[in-house]
This record gives C-alpha cells, structure tokens and sequence, in this order.
C-alpha cells in the first residue's frame, strides 16, 4: 500500500517552515515504525504499550515547547499541534499519553513550579524516565471542577492530603501527578504526589470500550503526607488547571484531525477498490457525497488549527478560541468516522482497519478536556458575556 | 575520523512519478523529496562510525536550493555540518566531477555514498568518483569496519560476496546490510531543533558543462487486466496465438 499521504487541499503545506514539515514527517515516520504495527493488538487486548513512553521521550514528543534547558525541545507551539496530529493518526490512546504528560504534567511544573521542581521532574519527564498524570477530575465534579473535594490541610513542613480523582489518563502508570486540591481556605492549589508517597493508590478503571490503549484510573489519597515543597507556588485559583486544560485542548484540535484524516484516507483508499455493481464504489454518488463532506471538513479544520497555532505562537490564542477548535474538531473527526465506517461495510467493524477504533476513541475525546455541551457554553460566554454554566 | 556522506535528494520512493510535456524532465509537482534511501544507510553507517570512533560528519550534495531540506534532515539525523554544491544534477559525470573537486580539497578519511540514487538508477557515481579521486572503491558494500587508518570492506558480487582489507580513505557505495533497516534513525525533535544552528554551506559548482543530455524520458506501458481461464488448453491457446508467448 502507498504510504500516507494527508489531505491537503487549500495546500496548507506551503504555510508551514521546513522544520515544521520536518517535525511532521519525523512523527509520522515513527508512528508507522512503532505504533501503527502493534497498536491494533493492544486496544483489543485493552493494554497500554508501556514501551512506547521511552521510545516518545526519544523521539522527543513530552513537552516539545518547553526550554532545552529543562530537557524539552526549545520547538513552538505549531510543531507541537503538527506532532498531536500525527500521535493521534496513529491512536488517541497514545496520543492522550503525550497530551497528559506534555500539557498537564510539564506545563503546569514550567509554567507554576519552582526552580527546583523544574529541575527535579522536567528532564525525566522529558525523557520518558517518568510518566505522569493530572488530577483535577472528580467522581461529584467533572464540568464543575470548583466543586472538588480534595483537600489537604498543613502540618509542618508538609500537608496531609485527601480526596480522590477520577477518569484520570496515565494514573496506573504515573511515576508523578500533578494534583488539584483546596487548601484550609478553600484556594485551589496545584501539588506535585509522588508514587511511593504513603497512603498514595493508583486503582485501574477497566472495561472501557475507548481510549483502550491507554491506561486511565483514579488517584485516590488517604491521609498523604506531601512535602510543602512539592506544591506549585506560581498560581493558584481554578484558572491555574484551566490554563493547563488550554494547552491540552490546543493539542487535541489537532489530534482529532489526525484522527478524521486517517479515516477519511482509508475511506477514500477503499472506495477506490471496492467494487460494487461493477464498478468501484467511489464512483456511487452517496459515496461522492460523503468523501466530499469529509475532505471540505477536514480542510476547515486544517484551517481552523493553522490559525489556532499562528495565535499561540504569538501568545494570543484564548480560551474561546482553543474550544471552538477542540470542539469543532473532534466533532468532525467523529462524524467522519463514523461515514468512514459505513464506507467499509462490514470491514470496517473489523480490526482490520482503524476506523472503529478512531470511533470509540474519539468517544472519549468528545467527552473529555471539556464536553462537547461545556465548549458552547465557554463560546456563548465569550461571546455575550452572560455566564449559563450555572 | 572525517567522515564525508553524499546525499541524493529524490522522490518518495511511493511517488506517482510523471515527466513534463517533452518528456525531457522529471515533473516535480506534488512530489515528495526524501534522502536516497541507499544513501540512508551510509549516513546511518557513519553515525554508528562516529560513536565508535569519534570524528565529524559532513554530508555533501549537488543540487539546488530544493534540496536543502533533505541537508537539514541529515543534520537533525546526527551529521555536523552540510554542504550544498549549488548546481543542478543533470548527469552522473558531472555530478561525479563536482563531488571530487570539492573532497579533493579537504581530507575525508572516508567517502560514503548510496550503490545508487533511486531517481535514474545509473550506478556510476561512486564508481566515478573513486577513479577521479584516484581511490580503492567497494561498490554494493554490506560490511565495513574500521580500524586505525585501515578498513574492511564487504561488497555483494554475482553469486556471493567478496571482502577487501585497504588503508583508507575509501570511497564506499553502500547499500542495506551495510547497517539494518532498524538501525536507520528517525531525527527527533531535539535534532531538528539543534539542526537549525548547524552550518550548511554553499559552494558555486566548478564544471561548467554537462556531458550528456536527457533527449527523452517514458514510462513502461501500464499493467493491462488480469485474464482469468478457465483450462490449461485455453491457457496455451492464449499464449501461442495471442501473446505469442509460446
């Protein structure tokens, strides 16, 4: 079979430097080595490839925007969306990995940490040596987070931390969590938890039928002492994990983009073999229909996260923005996957191909880092200033 | 060791290939560029050789602007420093006599290049340059060691192969086997990162003329349909009076 070639109709192509083009293809060419021939095996066997967290700090997929000097590539936020596009080609269980440990575990430690925590954590979690995850998820509060519970309370040197976070990417792996908990006053606080940290549990949440090779759980802390040290002394405020979530959902635009183009690729690669009354079924007008409406969607996506990264290159992207495209894009991506599905018939159940799996991924993906409901609401604020959460 | 590696800058090797309206070039609209991939394995061959050994990678290429970004690849694969002959690769000759004008003015201890480009195939740049250069050449190489100031050199012959022992410098066609298609390195992000302040220089092409000229290129008919039969006595029939194969 050729090899993938992405849709690219307005030829956005010419819009991006070489080196974007090159951190592109550089991702691409290591998802076809090490993700694309084993990732169907894993998501049916619902195991996370652990193996693949070295291999992503190598290739250099954690915190890609974050300075060399703590072990990051120093890259802008376009090679960042251009690199989750293509993780997510592959699979949004490991893209959901990178996103997790670039986006809310290194960012809020090089945005909030201090100098120590930045040295301490950054390089190994730039390497891969530690994986880790973000608790800001609740069982009670989900699109409510100021409701959490989780709660750590002084003594001496240290807080004595409790509570517990649910739907949590990477937990039962994580080597470090960043967490959100209130303190005594109610200020919500970031705080770096340990694994080997007493008290300290990472249970696995199983039987799901997405994100399947990705680990999630919970974070469940009974009475953890945590030292003062470990807490982010840069921000504090529900707006210091929300800007983390900013940064995850900026990724995840892209990603599901990725997810749309490699089913629409595969949809369009069939039509063109299939045959069906004698011919080859992309010669059926309905089939027309729906290669058509996926390639002019995928396109203003492309556009749309095009612009997005211009905006976050110049530190100008708001929240608004970011969840129009993390909204507008997995919407799309899940529409065209389940098109992409129809086209294959009843191979397209199979796994065979990708297709199914991008579908139940992206199930997730529409739920998660904001519901697809939630990010309308941030629009409809943004734009009237009238606040309908509550 | 100064290790020189010479980079073909050539389509994807899944790329539809097409030619202009005269037949007389290669029509590059939509076309991926990537490194040769014989020269891949060189270039990888000689990064296995600087962990071993110590030294600097230059990689070397005749050709335009264009072909820069596959110089910058190499850079963020792990090459120190690339140089561009600014002139355009019309044929093996010319580019063959590029490539020595320049080694001929430095000292490489050691020559690397592809058996061969995957654009025309023509198999006769190395060779050229190991006799403008005056040097031992092993074409088809699939094992070579180094030690000291002399090497050992595997290259596949008709039905086997046949290992040299020589001092160097060498110029070396390689080929898979030379290094494993694992071995080969994707560049990651910190390379790309680093390649950016990596020297690429560009040296004014010193032959003025090429030696010969593309009158025309086509391409092999396409595969004609499949034609299932249903007996060997029609099978034959088909072959001898049709085909006229038998």
């Amino acid at each position: 079979m050729d090899a993938f070639h992405h849709p690219d109709y307005y030829q956005l192509d010419d819009l991006l430097s070489e080196e974007h083009k090159m951190v592109r293809d550089a991702t691409r060419d290591w998802i076809k080595r090490s993700v694309s021939p084993i990732i169907e095996d894993y998501a049916q066997r619902a195991a996370f490839p652990d193996h693949l967290v070295k291999e992503m700090g190598e290739i250099g997929l954690f915190g890609p925007y974050i300075s060399e000097e703590y072990g990051g590539a120093g890259l802008d936020h376009m090679s960042y969306g251009l690199m989750m596009q293509e993780v997510e080609r592959g699979d949004s269980g490991v893209r959901s990995t990178c996103s997790v440990q670039s986006s809310l575990v290194m960012f809020p430690i090089y945005a909030y940490g201090s100098e120590a925590q930045k040295r301490k954590f950054l390089p190994k979690l730039a390497t891969g040596e530690f994986l880790g995850s973000f608790g800001l998820t609740e069982p009670n509060f989900g699109s409510n987070p100021g409701g959490m519970t989780t709660n750590f309370k002084e003594d001496g040197d240290d807080v004595i931390l409790n509570g517990a976070k649910m739907w949590i990417s990477n937990a039962p792996f994580c080597d470090v969590a960043v967490v959100w908990a209130k303190n005594e006053s109610g200020r919500i606080k970031g705080i770096i938890v340990e694994r080997g940290m007493e008290g300290f549990t990472t249970p696995e949440t199983h039987n799901k039928w997405s994100l399947r090779a990705s680990a999630t759980g919970e974070l469940v802390f009974d009475n953890v002492r945590v030292p003062k040290s470990n807490i982010l002394p840069g921000r504090d405020g529900l707006g210091a994990p929300l800007s983390c979530l900013d940064s995850a959902r900026f990724g995840i635009a892209w990603g599901a983009l990725g997810a749309a183009m490699d089913c629409y690729d595969t949809a369009l690669r069939y039509s063109k073999e299939r045959i069906q009354f004698g011919k080859p079924i992309a010669g059926f007008q309905l089939q027309q229909k729906k290669l058509a409406e996926m390639i002019t969607e995928i396109t203003k996506a492309q556009l749309l996260t095009y612009r997005l990264g211009q905006l976050k290159n110049e530190g100008k992207a708001t929240t608004g923005q970011i969840s129009m495209a993390k909204r507008n894009n997995v919407e799309i991506a899940l529409k065209i996957a389940r098109e992409a599905r129809q086209m294959l018939g009843g191979m397209g159940i199979t796994g065979d191909f990708s297709i199914m799996r991008h579908m139940m991924n992206l199930e997730s993906v529409v739920t998660y880092e904001g519901t697809h409901d939630i990010h309308l609401l941030i629009t409809g604020l943004d734009i009237t200033g009238e606040n309908a959460f509550v | 060791m100064n290790l020189l590696v010479c980079i073909s800058h050539v389509p994807d090797t899944t790329a539809k290939i097409n030619f202009d309206a005269a037949g007389k070039a290669l029509d590059a609209t939509g076309v991926q560029f990537v490194i040769n991939p014989y020269d891949e394995f060189s270039l990888t061959k000689a990064l296995h050789l600087k962990e071993a050994h110590g030294g600097s990678i230059t990689v070397l290429n005749v050709g335009g602007p264009e072909t820069e970004p596959t110089l910058r690849k190499a850079l963020a694969i792990g090459a120190d420093q690339a140089i561009r002959i600014n002139a355009t690769p019309t044929d093996a000759i010319t580019v063959a006599k590029e490539l020595k004008n320049h080694i001929s003015a430095n000292t490489y201890d050691l020559i690397l290049c592809g058996q061969e480009s995957i654009d025309y195939n023509g198999q006769q740049v190395p060779a050229m340059l190991g006799a403008l250069l005056n040097l031992p050449f092993v074409n088809a190489c699939v094992d070579l060691t180094i030690d000291g100031s002399s090497a050992n050199a595997t290259g596949e012959i008709d039905g086997g192969h046949a290992t040299y022992s020589g001092s160097l410098p060498l110029v070396v066609g390689g080929k898979k086997g030379l290094v494993e298609e694992k071995d080969l390195r994707i560049p990651n992000m910190r390379g790309i990162m680093t390649a950016r302040s990596k020297p690429l220089q560009v040296l004014e092409a010193s032959e003025s003329d090429t030696a010969t000229q593309a009158i025309k290129f086509v391409k092999p008919a396409g595969k004609s349909s499949v034609k299932l039969v249903d007996s060997v006595d029609e099978l034959v029939h088909l072959l001898h009076n049709e085909a006229k194969a038998i």
